[in-house]
């Protein structure tokens, strides 16, 4: 589904993400693991179009993606998710989905009608789901941490994308949001057969729900394979896993 | 018309005009890059700068020295109208948004010019030239005023000064990092506050002395505070917001643009001038030496 | 709370009705430049508010529209709504030349570009002498042909400005009712979420550039239509009404009355316009007034009277069960 060769990126003689390949089959959890500044970030925003990449190719399915506008490879059906939380800070979290699924839909050109009315059930549908329908009426801004992760969630899944990017989705979460998140997630992409590449700190979520991991050191794929073949490669136990077993 | 003579006269206005342009658009361009303010009121400070140099002078008598006194006062008072401004209101609004900042500089821009209609009414004023740069000098057949020579040689041994400051001293280091990255600087512990303070103040100086230079020059009058933030503006567009010799490149471009603009056509300059703006924001907006934007 | 259901808009409008029936001609005067102005500033909410773009150079558009109208109807001498069409065309036409340029810059670069283009336009405006009239403009732009009126009961026996005062609140009303059906549609839900993240907005398949020079569009065509019906007010048109401080000064009114909310602007144009008349009376230093007045909104009133209102009013609501 998601094809990414040899992608490379350099800042002002610093290069970022240096020929990094990597595949996401249809309905595969691929996780990409690494130390901070590794270019994980970097790596998503290359493969979503946010930033271009100098050298490299991304395909999504039979398309070529390398460079494409955001927006662009959002109706494709990639959705993202943020490290950092990236909602819509004055709306109500009805409101920063139903944007959503209002752009998506492509009602987002009409200058007549209320958007107060529209694509109220989707909505609610994807709220249902996600666990958010108690506090859809909340200013987004003053909810929780949690709350807001699970807004980025459902903001990305509005696009009813078939392949889920997610930038740290536990970040800053304690161990039981995190085992709540991760559950979330797993139920999300089992119902929809989505595919998911995410990125993580958290080594047990990892090693719990990803089929395959990829291990990113200095911009470069130092390792790729199931959770056992990374477990055991020497590399990554010296450079990331420092020694655990 | 294309007399060269004519030609060289023009070409030395031009300079002349730059190097008033530098001072001031200098302090312009170092304190938005430093604390990211666009500040709509560098020309209002300009204009009491004009001012307090006359006023000064009508205190200080018909003294020798008195012109240059009075320059050195009116500048320190400019600066230190400038820190209270900023201490006292600007700094408030450093989170906010930009909008409100800038609309706060504009703010300040009507009270000044209020400000200095009260004080000094709306009669033009001049200041005669100190007595030590009156007389000129005899070039490729052009009268060239000792005083605009001074000028001339003033504003590229200011840039220099700057830049020596900037990039040979600690202060230096600090105001470049400041620059760079506000947060992280607070982080380690630097007093943004007095970095802050001290650029304003700085470039608020260096207004106040544009204006006080000119005064000999050009008349003090209402108005000249609009006037010349305007050209300041275009000035660190064609240069690059934030880079000092941007600056010095802008402003001699600009100088010379206004100064042969006439012979095209009369009202050319205009729009040459925002031409030029516009031109350098489409196709490199960062400026001719300014930094790549994200 | 009760204070939502009241028609306050529908109240208000039938109250302006009736100014010219009050006999005076300086509040027919002042309401038509309140009207008039509430319209531009609310033009450029379209940008400022909903989107979330700083624009320093709106005045263009307004000046455009002042000189398209004023082209066709007194130098061609065709009618009012020839002039009352073409002021918005235009408008929107040069908007979508400069806005073009202007979206592929973000936040002060987008506001400087924004500048320089409103200047050059009142450059042209100013040197164009043969075309707009140059610095002595073109006076006395005609009135439209309000003699249909006399047929008319009531009508009959109004003067020619309390006439026109009743065409720009017709004009007027219709241009509110188009922003506001706009502002609340999905496309302006669209520019909304633009304004509160213009990265994640890209991220949920908003191409932002292409909304961007659309609001901008729309921004200019209803900036040129208050331009339009003010130069036929004004009793004439001349370039200081494209020049950068006409845009400082919608900036401040859009500001003053709450750019948070679709009828701050116009709460914000007639607060300022009645300031202005109140103080110039008084004293020459209406700038200083201005000034001060901006300094305080800024510091203690950021989100304008509507937002000091809002604010205001929640903190009772919440207080008021208790007690």
């Amino acid at each position: 589904m998601l094809d990414v060769k040899n992608l490379r990126k350099t800042f002002d003689g610093f290069t970022a993400v240096d020929g990094v390949s990597i595949k996401v089959a249809e309905r595969q959890i691929v996780a990409i693991i690494g130390p901070n500044g590794a270019g994980k970030s970097t790596l998503f925003n290359l493969v979503t179009g946010h930033l271009r990449p100098d050298e490299g190719e991304v395909r999504f399915g039979a398309r070529a993606i390398t460079g494409d506008a955001p927006h662009d490879i959002v109706r494709l059906g990639i959705g993202r998710s943020f490290q950092r939380i990236n909602i819509f800070p004055k709306l109500t979290v009805f409101q920063n989905v139903q944007a959503a699924v209002i752009a998506h839909k492509g009602y987002g050109k009409r200058l007549w009608g209320r958007s107060a009315e529209l694509c109220r059930d989707e909505t609610q549908a994807l709220l249902d789901s996600i666990g958010l329908a108690k506090i859809a009426d909340e200013t987004s801004a003053e909810l929780s941490y949690g709350a807001q992760k699970q807004i980025e969630l459902g903001i990305a899944l509005a696009s009813e994308p078939k392949l889920l990017l997610l930038d740290e989705p536990t970040a800053g979460m304690s161990a039981t949001e995190t085992r709540d998140a991760i559950a979330l997630i797993e139920r999300i992409v089992a119902e929809r057969g989505l595919s998911l590449l995410f990125t993580e700190h958290d080594m047990e979520v990892v090693f719990q729900i990803a089929q395959r991991i990829g291990v990113l050191h200095q911009g470069r794929l130092i390792a790729e394979g199931t959770p056992a073949q990374v477990r055991a490669d020497p590399d990554v136990r010296r450079i990331y896993l420092g020694g655990h077993a | 018309m294309t007399d060269p003579s004519f030609l060289f006269g023009q070409f030395v206005s031009g300079l002349t005009t730059a190097m008033f342009l530098f001072l001031i658009a200098s302090g312009l361009s170092l304190i938005f890059g430093v604390l990211r303010v666009l500040n709509f009121a560098h020309g209002s400070f300009y204009m009491v700068g004009a001012y307090s140099a006359w006023q000064m002078v009508q205190w200080l008598g018909p003294r020798t020295e008195s012109f240059w006194l009075a320059v050195l006062g009116a500048a320190c008072a400019v600066a230190l109208m400038g820190v209270a401004i900023e201490r006292l209101l600007l700094r408030h609004l450093y989170g906010r948004e930009e909008l409100y900042q800038l609309l706060f500089t504009y703010a300040v821009v009507l009270v000044l010019g209020d400000f200095a209609k009260y004080t000094w009414g709306t009669q033009q004023l001049s200041v005669p030239r100190p007595p030590s740069l009156e007389g000129a000098v005899q070039l490729f057949g052009v009268q060239i005023p000792y005083y605009s020579l001074f000028i001339m040689l003033l504003g590229p041994l200011i840039a220099l000064g700057f830049w020596l400051v900037l990039s040979r001293t600690s202060a230096g280091r600090m105001i470049r990092a400041a620059a760079l990255d506000r947060e992280m600087l607070t982080a380690l512990g630097a007093n943004t506050g007095w970095i802050y303070a001290g650029m304003f103040a700085v470039g608020s100086f260096f207004a106040g002395l544009g204006g006080a230079l000119v005064t000999p020059v050009r008349a003090i009058v209402p108005g000249m505070d609009v006037e010349i933030i305007v050209e300041a503006f275009i000035v660190v567009v064609i240069g690059g917001l934030g880079s000092l010799w941007g600056t010095l490149l802008g402003a001699l471009i600009f100088g010379q643009v206004l100064a042969f603009g006439i012979l095209v056509f009369p009202g050319f300059s205009i729009f040459a001038a925002f031409g030029l703006m516009a031109a350098v924001l489409i196709l490199r907006p960062w400026g001719l030496l300014g930094k790549p934007l994200k | 709370m009760s204070a939502r259901r009241i028609p306050w808009v529908l109240i208000v409008f039938l109250v302006i009705v009736w100014i010219p029936w009050l006999g005076s001609r300086y509040y027919t005067f002042l309401a038509t430049d309140i009207v008039i102005l509430a319209l531009f500033a609310t033009s450029l909410n379209l940008l400022l508010g909903s989107t979330g773009l700083v624009s320093f150079g709106h005045a263009a558009y307004f000046g455009i529209g002042a000189y398209a109208c004023a082209i066709l109807t007194k130098t061609h001498g065709l009618p009012f709504l020839a002039g009352l069409a073409a002021a918005p065309l235009a408008a929107a036409s040069f908007a979508a030349f400069f806005g073009f340029f202007c979206v592929r810059l973000t936040r002060i670069y987008f506001a400087m570009l924004t500048l320089a283009f409103a200047q050059i336009v009142w450059a042209i405006c100013l040197k164009w002498n043969s075309v707009t009239g140059g610095e002595q403009g073109m006076p006395s732009v005609p009135y439209p042909d309000m003699d249909w009126m006399a047929a008319l009961p009531l009508l009959g026996a109004l003067r020619v400005g309390e006439k026109y005062y009743l065409v720009v609140l017709v004009v007027v009303a219709l241009c509110f009712a188009l922003l506001h059906m706009i502002v609340h549609s999905p496309f302006g839900r669209m520019l909304t979420v633009i304004r509160e993240n213009r990265e994640r907005a890209q991220f949920i398949g908003i191409d932002v550039r292409r909304y961007e020079l659309a609001a901008f569009v729309l921004a200019g065509a209803f900036a040129g239509v208050a331009g339009a019906l003010f130069g036929i007010f004004n009793r004439g048109v001349f370039p200081d009404l494209a020049y950068w401080s006409k845009s400082a000064e919608v900036l401040i009114m859009t500001l003053l009355g709450g750019m948070g909310h679709f009828w701050g602007p116009a709460i914000g144009a007639a607060t300022l316009l009645f300031l202005h008349q109140l103080i110039t009376a008084y004293t020459q230093f209406w700038p200083f007034i201005l000034g001060t007045i901006l300094i305080v909104l800024l510091f203690v009133f950021p989100g304008g009277i509507v937002g000091a209102i809002h604010a205001f009013w929640t903190r009772f609501r919440k207080r008021g069960p208790r007690a």
